[in-house]
Formats: C-alpha cells, sequence, structure tokens
C-alpha cells in the first residue's frame, strides 16, 4: 500500500465512488460521515440515472445527450466535463449493474429504460422507484469490500469542521469533531475530498436530507474555497408540502404520464374526482403542448407559481396543485412508481391512486457549488484523463464532487443528470486525487505538527465559545427564519428589492447566530452543538446565493427574476422578424451574463466576480423553446 | 380529537447513565409525524410540568423511510418514525429508543453492529474494478426482478433485530438482516460465485443455525422484506454447502 493517504469527507455517492478508486489505486482512504455512510442522502434519490443505452428505439445518442445537458443548464455548465461525463455515462451504469445494483428489466432481460422530465429520449435507467438507494448501496458495498481489506477506514460519526493547510496554503489535512464525545481532532492527508452533498436545508424545509445543510462547503468557502453559480437552485415543481420536510413526488410521475391541474374556478371545492374534464385547467398541457407535463423543472415550478400566486387558482387558496394518477392503469403505475405512491400514502394518508396527489414547488437541489477545476483535450474537447487539475477546487490538494461541486449543470439541472454527475465525478476525483498525491515529493506525515494543532485548537476554541455562550437566541428557530426568508425572498421567483432585503436580513441573522443559547451543557453527543454550527454556516452561504441573484438581472434557468425575463413573442416563430429580433436581444444578453458566478469569502460577506464559460462543444446559437 | 399531543419520552444522558422518563405537550397540527414533532419539542424543550429541560436527541436524515435511522421504539413497537403519524398513534406516545442497541443518548442508539455483520456476511458482488468491461452484468428476467429487488430495499434500520428473540445485545447472532443480503447476493448472476465464502459466514458462532423461527422479524419490516422466505431459502443453501464442504467440493 502507498505511503499516501487521502481523507475523504462524505460518504454519498459522489464520496463512496472516490473512495473506491482510491482504494483501487492502493492508496488508503479516510472516509469521514456524519452517520453511517448507507444512511446518506443519496438514497432518497427515486427516479433514476441518466446514460444513453439506446435501447429502446430512439435512436438516442451520447451527443444528444450532451447537448440535452448543456442546453437544459442554460449554456451556463463548462462543456468539457459535461462531454465526457455523458461519453463515460453507459460504461458508469454497467459498473453499478455488475456491482449488483437491481436496475428494473425489460421482458429481454436487459435494463429498463424510462423518460425522465425535459427529455425527448428514454434515457433514464431506473431500479423500481428506489434508484438512489440501489447506487448508493452498490458502491457502499464495494467499499465495504476495501474496508475488509484495510484499505478504507470509516470514521462515521465524526463532523467535517476545516481544512487545514500547508506554509504554501495547499490543503494536508482536516479538523473534525467527533460526535460523540464532541471533541475536536486533526487529521493529516496527502489530499482531501470534499463530498459533503447539497444545501437544501438553507432554505429550511426541502426535499433533501439533514445531511444537505451545506455547512462544510460554506467552511472549505469560508478557508478561501471559490464557490460557483450560487444563485441556481433548482425547485422541484412537484414537492408534497410537509412540516419536517416537502417530500418529493418523483419526476417520473410525469414521465410516467401524470398530469398536472387546478380546478377553473378556484371557488370549485368539489372533490376532484367529481370535476367533469371541461372544468379542469391543464395548465402544463395547454401552455406547453409540444412537452405538455414533461417540460423541464424550472418550466414547470414557475408554471405553477403563476398559477397560484399571479392567477390565484391555488387549490383552497393554498401554495397546491393537483399531480393526477388516477387515470392510469393500476398496475403500471405501482410496479413504476411503487415508491412514491407509498410515500404519498404513508405521509399523507391518501391514495394516489384513487385521489389526485396535492403538490407545490420545492427547493431541491443546488447547480451551484465549490469551482473545481478540469484540464481540457484541446482536440476532442473533452476532460483530461487522470489529470490531477480535474475537480480540484481553488485550495490545491482540496478536491470536491458530488452535489457540493457547481461543475455539470451550470444554470439547471436536468431530471436524473445528478446521480450521474455525483458518481461521474466521484470516479474522476478518485483518479484525479490519486495522481495528485503520486506525484508529491513531500508527504503529509512529514509536515509540522503546529499548523494542525493551532486549527485544532481555534476549532475547540469555537465549540467552547458556544457552549459557554449565554445568548438568547435559540439555533432550531434561527434555522426556521433563516428557511422563511429564502423561501420567500430568494426563490423560484426573486426581484431586486426583496433580494436587497434579504441581504440584510441575512446580515441580522448572521448577527445573531453569535447570541446562541444551546440549553444543553452536556460535553456527550451534544446534537444541538452540531446543529449550532451548522446553522451558523449555513446563514454564511445563504448571502452567496442572494447576493450572486441580486447581481444577475437575467432570466437563465432556475434563476428567473421578473422584469428580466426576454420573453420570446407569443404566436412567432423563426422566420418572423419579431423572432428575430428576440434573437438578438437573446445573444445580447448573453454576451454579458453567459458567465459563471464566482463568490469569495471577505469579512463583509461575499465578493462576486464573473468566469468565462467554456463553450467549446455545443456553441450557443439560438434559444430554448418549449411551445 | 385533542387539540394537543401528549409524549412521554424515555432519556438517557449518555450510555452508562439511567433512563428516565419526561413528559411533553406540543399543540396539535394536522399532519405532524413523530419527527415533525420531535422537532418541536426539540425546539422549546419544555416538560409538561414547565421545567426547562435538555433538546431530546434521536437520529433522522431522509424523512422518507428510506434511510433507516430514524427507528424507535412508539408505543411500544418498534417504527420509523418519520412515517409515524400522530393520527394513527394513541396518546401519551410513549417514545423509548430500540432496546437491543446500546443507547447513545436519549432515542439514539449505535447500530454499527449491523455493518460490522455485513463485512462478516461478505454481503457484495465481487467485481474486478470499478472501470467499465464494456459489458454489464448477466440478464435477469423480470420474474427474478421481481423476486430479488425487495431484498435489496433494506434500510439497516434493525426492525427485525428489535423484535427477534435471538438477538440480544450480549450474543452474536447476526439475524434476518443479514440472511436476506446474503440470500440477495446468492441470487445475483455473478454474486452466487462466492455462495460458499457468505454461506460459510453464516455457519459458526451467530450464524443461521441460532435463528429460532420466531417469525417476528417479517412481521415489523417497513420494507415488506420476506424475511422467512430468505431464511428458508439460505438455510437450504447453508445445509448443502456443510455436506459439500465434508465431501470436499
Ligand atoms: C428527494 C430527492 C430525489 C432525487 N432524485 C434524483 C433522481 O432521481 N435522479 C438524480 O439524478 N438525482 C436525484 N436527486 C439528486 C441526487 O440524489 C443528489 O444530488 C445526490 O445524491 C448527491 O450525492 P452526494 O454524494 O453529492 O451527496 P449526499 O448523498 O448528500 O452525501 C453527503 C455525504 O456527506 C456527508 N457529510 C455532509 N456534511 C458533512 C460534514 N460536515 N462532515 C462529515 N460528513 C459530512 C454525509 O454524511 C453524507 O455521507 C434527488 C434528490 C432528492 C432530494
Ligand atoms: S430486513 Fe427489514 S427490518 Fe430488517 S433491517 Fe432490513 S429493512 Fe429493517
Amino acid at each position: 500500500m502507498s505511503e499516501k493517504r487521502i481523507i475523504v469527507v462524505g460518504g454519498g455517492l459522489g464520496g463512496l465512488w472516490a473512495t473506491l478508486r482510491i482504494a483501487e489505486a492502493g492508496i488508503p482512504v479516510d472516509l469521514f460521515s456524519l452517520f453511517e455512510v448507507k444512511r446518506s442522502h443519496s438514497a432518497c434519490a427515486q427516479g433514476g440515472i441518466n446514460a444513453c443505452m439506446d435501447t429502446k428505439g430512439d435512436r438516442d445518442t451520447t451527443w444528444q445527450h450532451i447537448v440535452d445537458t448543456i442546453k437544459g443548464g442554460g449554456y451556463l455548465g463548462n462543456q468539457p466535463p459535461i462531454k465526457t461525463m455523458c461519453e463515460e455515462a453507459p460504461g458508469l451504469v454497467r459498473t453499478f449493474e455488475r456491482m449488483g445494483v437491481t436496475f428494473s428489466r425489460t421482458a429481454e432481460g436487459i435494463m429498463d429504460l424510462r423518460h425522465f422530465g425535459g427529455v425527448k429520449n428514454m434515457r433514464t435507467c431506473f431500479a423500481g422507484a428506489s434508484t438512489g438507494q440501489q447506487l448508493l448501496y452498490g458502491v457502499d458495498e464495494q467499499v465495504r469490500r476495501y474496508e475488509d481489506m484495510g484499505v478504507v477506514k470509516k470514521y462515521e460519526w465524526w463532523e467535517f469542521l476545516s481544512v487545514v493547510k500547508n506554509d504554501e496554503g495547499s490543503c494536508r489535512g482536516i479538523t473534525a469533531m467527533d460526535l460523540r464525545t464532541m471533541k475536536v481532532y486533526s487529521f493529516k492527508a496527502d489530499a482531501v475530498v470534499l463530498a459533503t452533498g447539497g444545501l437544501g436545508l438553507i432554505y429550511g424545509r426541502s426535499t433533501n436530507s439533514t445531511n444537505s445543510t451545506g455547512a462544510a462547503a460554506s467552511r472549505v468557502y469560508q478557508q478561501g474555497a471559490e464557490f460557483m453559480n450560487g444563485e441556481f437552485i433548482q425547485f422541484h415543481p412537484t414537492g408534497m408540502p410537509g412540516d419536517d420536510k416537502n417530500r418529493l413526488m418523483t419526476e417520473a410521475a410525469r414521465g410516467e404520464g401524470g398530469r398536472i391541474w387546478v380546478p377553473k374556478d378556484p371557488k370549485n371545492s368539489r372533490d376532484p374526482m367529481q370535476i367533469p374534464e371541461e372544468d379542469r385547467f391543464y395548465f402544463l398541457e395547454e401552455w406547453y403542448p409540444a412537452f405538455g407535463n414533461t417540460v423541464p423543472r424550472d418550466v414547470a415550478s414557475r408554471a405553477i407559481w403563476k398559477v397560484v400566486k399571479h392567477m390565484g387558482l391555488g387549490l383552497r387558496g393554498e401554495d397546491r396543485v393537483y399531480l393526477d394518477l388516477t387515470h392510469l392503469d393500476r398496475h403500471f403505475i405501482e410496479t413504476r412508481l411503487g415508491a412514491i405512491l407509498d410515500i404519498y400514502q404513508t405521509f399523507s394518508g391518501q391514495d394516489p391512486r384513487e385521489v389526485p396527489m396535492e403538490i407545490f414547488p420545492a427547493t431541491h437541489y443546488s447547480m451551484g457549488g465549490l469551482w473545481v477545476d478540469f484540464e481540457k483535450d484541446e482536440t476532442t474537447n473533452a476532460m483530461v484523463h487522470h489529470s490531477p487539475r480535474n475537480h480540484q477546487t481553488s485550495i490545491p490538494g482540496l478536491f470536491a464532487c458530488g452535489e457540493c461541486d457547481g461543475a455539470y449543470h451550470g444554470a439547471n439541472r436536468l431530471g436524473a443528470n445528478s446521480l450521474l454527475s455525483a458518481s461521474f465525478s466521484g470516479r474522476v476525483v478518485g483518479e484525479s486525487a490519486s495522481i495528485y498525491v503520486k506525484g508529491m515529493q513531500k508527504k503529509s506525515k512529514d509536515i509540522k505538527d503546529s499548523a494542525f494543532e493551532f486549527e485544532r485548537q481555534r476549532q475547540e476554541g469555537i465549540n467552547d465559545g458556544l457552549m459557554k455562550c449565554d445568548g438568547t437566541e435559540n439555533a432550531y428557530t434561527l434555522h426556521k427564519e433563516l428557511g422563511e426568508l429564502m423561501t420567500k425572498k430568494v426563490s423560484v421567483e426573486r426581484n431586486n428589492d426583496e433580494l436587497d432585503h434579504a441581504l440584510e436580513e441575512l446580515k441580522n441573522l448572521e448577527e445573531r447566530s453569535h447570541h446562541l443559547d444551546l440549553g444543553d451543557s452536556q460535553t456527550w453527543s451534544n446534537t444541538t452543538l452540531q446543529y449550532a454550527r451548522q446553522v451558523q454556516d449555513m446563514i454564511v452561504l445563504a448571502q452567496v446565493i442572494a447576493k450572486g441573484a441580486r447581481l444577475r438581472d437575467e432570466c437563465r434557468g432556475a434563476h428567473y427574476k421578473a422584469g428580466f425575463d426576454i420573453a420570446i413573442p407569443e404566436g412567432k416563430f423563426p422566420g418572423d422578424p419579431e423572432w428575430d429580433e428576440y434573437v438578438v436581444k437573446w445573444k445580447a444578453n448573453n454576451e454579458k451574463w453567459l458567465k459563471s458566478t464566482i463568490a469569495k469569502h471577505t469579512e463583509d460577506g461575499p465578493e462576486i466576480s464573473y468566469r468565462e464559460v467554456d463553450t467549446s462543444v455545443f456553441p450557443v446559437e439560438k434559444p430554448r423553446d418549449y411551445r | 380529537m385533542t387539540n394537543t399531543i401528549r409524549f412521554k419520552i424515555k432519556r438517557q444522558d449518555s450510555p452508562d447513565s439511567s433512563p428516565y422518563w419526561q413528559e411533553f405537550e406540543i399543540p396539535y397540527k394536522a399532519g405532524h409525524n413523530v419527527v415533525s414533532a420531535l422537532m418541536v419539542i426539540r425546539e422549546t424543550p419544555v416538560t409538561r410540568d414547565g421545567k426547562k429541560v435538555k433538546p431530546v436527541v434521536w437520529e433522522c436524515n431522509c424523512m422518507e423511510e428510506v434511510c433507516g435511522a430514524c427507528t424507535m421504539l412508539i408505543n411500544g413497537e418498534v417504527k420509523q418514525s418519520c412515517s409515524a403519524l400522530i393520527d394513527d398513534l394513541d396518546q401519551p406516545i410513549v417514545l423509548e429508543p430500540m432496546s437491543k442497541f446500546p443507547v447513545v443518548r436519549d432515542l439514539m442508539v449505535d447500530r454499527n453492529r449491523m455493518f460490522e455483520n455485513l463485512k462478516k456476511s461478505k454481503a457484495w458482488v465481487d467485481i474486478d474494478g470499478s472501470w467499465d468491461i464494456h459489458e454489464g452484468a448477466p440478464r435477469i428476467s423480470q420474474e427474478e426482478w421481481d423476486r430479488t429487488y425487495i431484498f435489496s430495499r433494506c434500510i439497516t434500520c434493525g426492525s427485525c433485530l428489535e423484535v427477534c428473540p435471538q438477538f440480544d445485545k450480549d450474543n452474536d447472532f447476526m439475524g434476518a438482516q443479514i440472511i436476506a443480503q446474503v440470500y440477495l447476493k446468492n441470487t445475483h448472476p455473478t454474486g452466487k460465485f462466492k455462495s460458499a465464502d457468505r454461506l460459510h459466514a453464516l455457519m459458526g458462532k451467530g450464524g443461521i443455525a441460532e435463528c429460532g423461527n420466531a417469525q417476528n422479524c417479517v412481521e415489523v419490516c417497513p420494507k415488506e422484506i420476506p424475511l422467512t422466505t430468505a431464511i428458508g431459502d439460505v438455510g437450504r443453501q447453508v445445509t448443502f454447502q456443510v455436506l459439500k464442504d465434508w465431501f470436499g467440493k
């Protein structure tokens, strides 16, 4: 085994893939996670994973997958990594299959494919309705094999707090807190991989699991790592509103034929099953005849927002519309959508086979994340394999993969593309971090202990401060306020006045978060201390989201600012002069805004700059048109 | 219907300290489940008799019954607390930590043993490496998929072990969860190449012979995994393996 060591923080799909690949390279891995990695948020994903398998007679191509991903992301994603990801997707899925993942089958016994939002071809591989769980378990089992061989050492029930840098500013280890004793320790490593997932909890209730706080990403951002495209948050059109979380009703529900509607008359409070067709408003089908209910998520979310917030057609005047499956064959939906039928029934007490589900857009996915590098092959425009630059953050030696990086989805993510990006980026990081440490002269083992001890004491100081603090603020209440603020003012539709207000409020919250009363002085397994630290870091990252949104005066992907919409002229198509005029405006806007937002931490909040996007694979030519 | 929700919660500060009970009462709200109610309690942890206490500690992550974290005893029955709807429960709702695993704090327990057993039983498919070999796994019929998929849904919650009379804090019995995973891997077209290793892991101390056939496990599994089917089948596999071993192949 190598004398070098690599730390991976996070054991969702991204972190486990990274761990596996590093272990395969013969380098020992220390794997940190808040809890047993098998319980990671990736298990929540229901719908599926995209790969061009082309087994459904669609003549699907990898190129089409690339184009769909680029266009779906509003051209904001750097294209070389996207290209390589789509090219390697089928091989990745085949590897999952070899791991024993229980993908659903056709009558011939090969992997079945399904439709998924915004894509015309069948490209989504799935395992019943629990794809994420099955993919996660597949890699989890492989990592356990390496754990059994002694190559991987797991630190479960540990929380990452910060990175430790050497004199040159390169990352050479971390500090982490044992979540039982709450003591802080430092760990040396020759490279560190961050795979800590999304940040949905910044919005209070979201579709995400409690591990998706973004706190870890915020911590390295505060230590100098650049954060990219923070303002791009996907709101999933079909969330089931709840008190603890908003449960996701997978996109597959629309893909398999689910229809979204509201009663035409908002005062119509009849049992939905008694409302005749002519009194129903199937607004997606009416507004977007080509795609109907399978329009991409941002289009669907805004349409629902419009119907409820602007047209006042929400069910019973509340933030809800129907997602209807009742017209579909029972056996068909049971096999295809079993898990969400169960979820809806379990958590609402109602049977979606009998009555339409009630849904509303919910915070779902962060396209933005830590900025990561890549090396491009100038002849193929693909990512260079095994380059140590791939997925390295702006802190040398610190890599990032999975939902906490911002590399693949630009301004919006296609359904079933993030299980792919989490897995693929994990695999890439595993390779690049391994190459990186192999090329290193100095081993982390030889670095002076003082830097580690200094950082450890700093972190312990933060804990002590919180434990001793006799303020008046409650961490749980603050988190709730943060969520409400973000959901109200930095969500599906944005405007500058509200964003200014949100930024002010966030400053307030930040100030208040330093005057907490934990209400728990016990050192053993103090989950409130853990929570308090997360809330403080969430508030810092929330400012990146809000500031990015405030400055970006345009509409792109999931970022929609009323007043800056360059709308497609109604009833006009290519060839019409109005259309051409529109295209000119659209191009001018791209000149200005087709740039990655880069946030850097300062004492006064995020400092924002913009960086060119690599569009060498599929240059920007014409606007999306989903009519 | 009452307009409050009452809880009686068994608390314990640390693994070695003694448990004690506290009662809480929060306003009724339609749609609450045990986790969302615990979130309310945690924010303002004041007991029914007005005493300010430490926030209640428990474990949860996905809140969709798929991570297996939030398992506890609710009115004496082992359940995922995220999907335990308040409207379906008698009050006061009694919450206790699982009894077969060491308590960490309050309702949080340490289920590390289940993960260690996954290691011991080699519940994985051996692959040459995580690179593409330009083919997938062998074909699997829809019927076969229907039969096995359900076993891949195990969320390592430990409910089956909580109700198993043979599974104890102080013994080594691996229990239904592991046997089901061995069944799954031994059924997979390439996973079965290493069946013997897994069966050997189930032969010794803590192995399948210790199953007392009480069949409680299958009653409580939140994923409705046919655990007794797996136990029966793997039991036969072990018997064959013993014979094979005897006759030297
Ligand atoms: C309900 C739902 C359904 C979805 N469905 C789909 C789908 O069908 N298709 C699709 O492609 N995508 C889907 N997604 C998105 C996809 O699931 C996620 O983007 C992806 O799983 C993220 O994986 P990850 O490895 O980055 O992070 P996660 O799986 O969230 O893992 C994060 C890991 O980091 C660890 N961690 C976090 N912070 C710390 C810390 N401070 N210290 C130590 N460890 C830490 C956690 O313990 C965990 O192990 C869905 C998302 C949701 C919310
Ligand atoms: S078999 Fe069922 S009860 Fe047992 S751990 Fe798995 S999911 Fe839980």
